[in-house]
């Protein structure tokens, strides 16, 4: 009996060879139980040593596997071949990056963005150890949450059409961040982040495609968070039209 | 950064998106479809009536909201569209869709003041 | 080694690459009617400050076919707008009671009464 067997395209570049990226089709076998990544390890282990590609985890925790698959941003750990068996299988570097080396993408972009959010908590006071742990009630924690389960997967980029016809947009995983540390009661670092977040290549970029939701495979659902970052810049703009000596 | 200013239209934006959404398919329907097909009653938009409508203060009031907010919230978003399509951001296409709103909401209330 | 990472351009056509793409473009393409609509009443109007024969005239042109044709687009597009604003709606007023986060679904729905009730009302007091 022969093995089932599926085919992946995958998008090559090697820039010290290639001018532009071309695809190269792979025979590999069916397992009901394998995702694209393992398919992946399959060609690299078995049948071209040169395939490069970045992954750790191969359980959607890391969030170093994303790639474009048939056209969808996925994690490739995530993907299972029985989805798309007997199909072809299309596998390309996440879209709106640069390609560094096949699969692997240029994210510099985005890691100078979220460092630019400040995404950690910037307390009003420091406080001294001994004053014991900044307490926080489940309910206050709850209202950020889902904005804290984000792993940098980039999935988001690269489903937001904004980011790809705007590079300068903050993005989708960036500023969603930027509204989880605002909403934390133990932070103080708002007036801080919306420097970034309230400017124009920040939330005012953002048409609503809703897209960077729709792939999360954490259920961060960026789109809200900027929503919200909306309305509270624009209540802040009228606020301090009103009341123009007021602090800022 | 430089501070933005786009909660101003993205205010009339999300204002007349609202506003539209909930009022603009009744209208639509009613003037463009019922009325003309004889769905609902001529009487509905007759002059007479229509006339008393817009010289009544409060509904010129609701009648320049109907026009105005929908019209701000097509021209931001007509922008942003022409962005996606793949218009360069620029200064002309801003100048000639918030201007376009700029002067119907201008016309729209020169018409109701003189009715 | 030297680099020479290499950026793919976003075609021009990508908004029909996806099928949500694409229903975001119609979303978006509803601006068109909307605003076009709002041009015609204050049209309407005009002609109403000019006269009952004037007015008359801007009557029989809402009957004409081109007209009807129009109308029928912009209510198409006119909806496809309300519901995705609708749908839209609960990420911008996220609600929590205590330490439960509630889903989206009453505030859709709480949209959809009060549409329900302002399109009924416009119809009412049309009909008068």
């Amino acid at each position: 009996m022969t093995e089932p067997t599926l085919q992946v395209e995958i998008l090559r570049y090697r820039p010290e060879t290639d001018q532009d990226p071309a695809f190269q089709t792979y025979t590999v076998p069916y397992r009901d139980d394998w995702v694209v990544l393992d398919a992946l390890n399959h060609i690299k282990d078995n049948i071209d040593r040169t395939l490069s590609y970045r992954w750790s985890c191969h359980m959607a925790v890391c969030g170093s596997c994303g790639m474009m698959i048939n056209g969808e941003p996925k994690l490739s750990c995530h993907a299972f071949l029985r989805d798309y068996y007997p199909n072809k299988i299309r596998v390309e570097p996440l879209n709106n990056f640069p390609i560094e080396r096949d699969l692997v993408t240029v994210t510099d972009d985005f890691m100078e963005k979220l460092e630019s959010v400040k995404p950690y908590v910037i307390p009003k006071q420091e406080r001294a150890v001994d004053e014991g742990p900044h307490l926080q009630t489940p309910a206050q924690l709850n209202t950020f949450k889902q904005y804290t389960m984000c792993i940098n997967c980039l999935l988001c980029y690269a489903a937001c059409p904004q980011y790809g016809l705007t590079p300068d947009f903050v993005g989708p995983a960036a500023l969603a961040l930027a509204h989880r540390y605002n909403l934390d009661t133990r932070d103080a670092g708002r007036e801080q982040r919306q420097e970034i977040a309230a400017s124009n290549e920040g939330v005012w970029d953002c048409t609503f495609v809703g897209e960077c939701s729709q792939v999360c495979p954490k259920s961060v659902d960026p789109a809200a968070a900027i929503q919200q970052t909306k309305i509270a810049s624009t209540i802040d703009w009228y606020k301090a039209l009103l009341n123009p000596w007021g602090k800022r | 950064m430089a501070k933005s200013n786009k909660p101003i239209v993205w205010s009339l934006f999300a204002g007349g998106g609202m506003l539209s959404a909930f009022v603009t398919p009744v209208l639509i329907f009613i003037t463009g479809l019922a009325v003309p097909l004889g769905l609902m009653s001529l009487d509905s938009l007759s002059y007479d009536r229509m006339l008393v409508l817009a010289q009544n203060p409060i509904a010129k009031i609701v009648l320049f909201a109907v026009i105005f907010l929908p019209l701000w919230h097509a021209a931001h978003r007509l922008l942003t569209t022409l962005h996606d399509l793949g218009l360069p951001k620029g200064r002309i296409a801003m100048t000639l869709c918030y201007g376009a709103a700029a002067l119907g909401s201008i016309a729209a209330a020169v018409v109701l003041l003189r009715i | 080694m030297s680099r020479k990472p290499y950026l793919r351009k976003m075609p021009k056509s990508w908004w029909l690459a996806q099928r949500r793409y694409t229903s975001y473009m119609a979303r978006e393409m509803s601006c068109v009617f909307i605003g076009a609509y709002s041009v015609l009443i204050v049209l309407g109007l005009y002609r109403l400050s000019q006269g009952r024969a004037e007015y008359g005239a801007f009557l029989d042109a809402l009957q004409s076919p081109p007209s009807l044709v129009f109308h029928a687009a912009a209510l198409v597009f006119a909806l496809i707008h309300t519901v995705s604003w609708f749908s839209l709606a609960p990420k911008a007023m996220p609600l929590q009671i205590g330490e439960k986060k509630l889903s989206g679904g009453p505030v859709v729905l709480a949209h959809y009464a009060v549409w329900v009730v302002v399109s009924a009302g416009v119809l009412l007091v049309a009909r008068i």
